[in-house]
């Protein structure tokens, strides 16, 4: 347990049946947040807040504010972690892809030592993830962005706030000096069983002028790689729209946060 | 989280309202269970006991939480205050009870401790909030009485 927002709620109404609840917030490397050269470390059990309310890592990982502050309300916010949100593998997690497209790594520990494994492959059906048994996540690395990148996630829910995605999307870019793109991610939550890396969209942009056109056509890839399914929150084409939508919206807002406008 | 097997019970330490605090829990018991059951505070509510309502908000280390989401073993050598420490001295209301009061912003009750304990929260930390801010910071309130415009401005009304 890190926050114990997902747990606890979750095993009172009977979806775990513990024996043990370790309290991972007893282990030193896992509330811990440092932010150098190499970039950000990420204990798994740092609460939202403690993101969101660094100056530096807020200017450094834009992506990640932006779900660090639309996780639940305050009191959520007080206590929920990204490695949390991560190991609880909902498929419209929140912080999952803005973790993505800021590359990060995930450090898991266990009775047979450590690993690491990228973000990306840390999902591995809805609820479940890569942990074996015994293992835990101790925490996260991000690389610190270089100059010309920005980040952006935004997800569409039909209220305001607290409301579970039907569709997030977080992107990234990088640009050089002259606007074209260096790299790029896109990452789609809520429109399949777990968050997806859309390679094809983001490989268009690499090596074209960051404009309306090219993010245009990359969202159109977008919401061809994704895989939705019809339920209560939303239907396919629906969902397909919201993709395209917010990948334009994110791109845009990624360069932007880049420091080029478009 | 109730069980059956008899479990040995923690002892936690916390500083409960300012005063230093000695009380038996059970592993599974939650913050909320601790103050309402164990401390006898009532104060606290009870409302959707998974994280949504807030209606069980209290302050722990200066950041407000859902108590019901979190263990009553974690208050251990934390400040928790809750609705009762929430007037000065006993005698007279905080400013944001008494803008409660006279605003009319509650009708059955449950959600105003959650809410009280949350608005002093954000006034504490920014006192000149404007309505945009009070609606965010309470968005982890849920009130089915007022519709919430009146709860918006008697914290407003707390803060001249």
């Amino acid at each position: 347990m890190a926050g114990g927002t997902d747990i606890l709620a979750q095993t009172r109404g009977g979806r775990f049946d513990l024996d043990v609840l370790v309290d991972l917030k007893g282990v030193p490397e896992t509330t811990e947040l440092r932010f150098g050269p190499d970039g950000l470390y990420l204990g798994a059990s740092v609460p939202c807040y403690r993101i969101y309310e660094d100056p530096a890592v807020a200017a450094a990982y834009p992506g990640i504010i932006d779900a660090a502050s639309l996780i639940g309300g305050i009191q959520i916010q007080s206590r929920a972690s990204l490695g949390g949100n991560l190991c609880n593998a909902s498929p419209s997690a929140d912080g999952i892809c803005p973790l993505i497209v800021h590359s990060a790594t995930a450090h898991i520990a266990g009775p047979n030592g450590r690993r690491s494994v990228p973000v990306e492959e840390f999902s591995s059906a809805p609820g479940l993830t890569v942990l074996g048994n015994g293992e835990f996540l101790i925490g996260l690395d991000l690389p610190r962005p270089t100059s010309g990148f920005g980040a952006a996630y935004e997800r569409f829910i039909p209220r305001n706030e607290m409301d579970i995605a039907v569709v997030g999307v977080a992107s990234s870019i990088t640009v050089n000096a002259g606007g074209t793109v260096q790299a790029a991610r896109i990452a789609l939550a809520a429109v399949g069983p777990v968050p997806i890396l859309a390679h094809r969209a983001a490989g268009s942009l690499i090596g074209k002028q960051a404009d309306a056109s090219a993010f245009e056509a990359a969202s159109t890839l977008a919401a061809q790689e994704a895989t939705p399914i019809s339920d209560m929150r939303g239907d396919i084409e629906f969902r397909r729209t919201l993709v395209r939508v917010l990948a334009q919206r994110t791109l845009t807002k990624a360069l932007d946060r880049a420091g080029h406008s478009n | 989280m109730t069980q059956a097997n008899p479990v040995r019970k923690i002892v936690v330490n916390t500083t409960l309202n300012g005063q230093q605090s000695e009380f038996l829990v059970a592993p599974y018991q939650s913050l909320l269970e601790l103050l309402r059951e164990v401390a006898g505070l009532t104060g606290t509510k009870e409302g959707c006991n998974d994280g949504n309502c807030g209606a069980c908000t209290v302050s722990m280390d200066g950041r407000i939480v859902d108590s019901c989401l979190v263990l009553g073993a974690e208050a251990e050598g934390k400040q928790i205050n809750t609705i009762e420490g929430m007037a000065p001295d006993g005698t007279q209301l905080h400013p944001l009870q008494q803008a409660f009061l006279e605003e009319a912003a509650l009708q059955c009750g449950i959600c105003t401790p959650g809410f009280l304990v949350a608005a002093k929260a954000l006034l504490e930390r920014e006192p000149n909030a404007d309505e945009g801010r009070i609606r965010l910071w309470l968005a982890g309130n849920l009130c089915r009485c007022t519709g919430y415009d009146k709860i918006i401005r008697a914290v407003q009304k707390a803060q001249a």
